[in-house]
């Protein structure tokens, strides 16, 4: 970039040619993307531990308190989906509001809501599973492989 | 701690899930990532290397899809013990229903209700 040019007019061009380019070209930004993805991940887990511990607290056995604590995320989840929230914090999370179970939820409620002039059965109901689909089949499909591993081996 | 633990141990599994999609192929998506969580997780939970995470970072390793995948596989396990091998097929839906209708109920409700930005 600091290349000595023939004439300042071309220096110029040059200087304004990198700057367009910087514009336009993606980034090296997968450091930056990986911290953040940390930070609203960690802040996320963060805050489902926040509310098992109400929910223990309030005297729920520990899986029943989990079972709840999911479905509390998953409210929070699919309402910030619903009033825009959401996808704020995805474009700056990543992968950190993609995988917990918040971003689950936003699977779901992000290409319903996209759908829903599409009508209710193929629409919003089919619409739904567009990613949530995939998920449970391949999380039922190993499931049972695994029960029955279990079954074969115990 | 328990706070700190469960930000730092699912602050990295999102992480981990950041690197897969910025250092490999573009074809990568969102969906892949999740459905590669969910059997990754039950894959490591059966054999017996999730709950040590769930015991040390609480929420840290229960809120990743990955513990989704836990917990299926964790149901599928106890469901055999008890029912024998129907129990391989009812185990991982029951021990995650819960998560599952409240994702469908609150998806519906939030589609149905919400207006999708422009």
């Amino acid at each position: 970039m600091n290349e000595k040019t023939g004439s300042s007019e071309q220096q110029l061009e040059a200087a304004e040619y990198q700057e367009l380019i910087n514009k336009i070209r993606p980034r090296h930004t997968f450091l930056k993307n990986a911290i953040l993805a940390f930070l609203v991940g960690g802040s996320i887990c963060l805050i489902g531990q926040l509310i098992l511990q109400i929910y223990t607290g309030q005297g729920l056995e520990q899986q029943q308190a989990q079972a709840a604590t999911s479905a509390t995320m998953v409210f929070l989840g699919a309402f910030l989906t619903g009033i825009g929230v959401y996808d704020q914090i995805g474009k700056y999370g990543g992968a950190g509001s993609i995988v917990p179970i918040t971003g689950f939820a936003n699977s779901i409620v992000a290409p319903a809501m996209e759908a829903r002039r599409e009508g209710f059965v193929f629409g919003i109901g089919a619409k739904m599973f567009t990613i949530a689909g995939p998920v449970l089949v391949y999380g039922f499909l190993i499931s049972v492989l695994i029960g029955i591993s279990y079954f074969l081996l115990r | 701690m328990q706070f700190l633990l469960a930000f730092v141990i699912g602050g990295l599994i999102c992480l981990i899930g950041q690197l897969v999609m910025d250092l490999t192929r573009a074809s990568i998506t969102p969906a892949h990532v999740l459905v590669g969580y969910v059997t990754g997780g039950a894959i490591l939970s059966a054999l017996g290397l999730y709950e040590p995470l769930v015991k040390l970072a609480g929420a840290g390793a229960t809120i990743p899809l990955s513990g989704f995948g836990h917990s299926m596989a964790q149901g599928a396990i106890r469901a055999v013990q008890s029912r024998g091998l129907l129990g391989a097929f009812a185990g991982g839906v029951e021990s995650t229903a819960v998560g599952i209708v409240a994702a469908i109920i609150f998806g519906y409700a939030a589609a149905v209700l919400f207006n999708p930005k422009e």
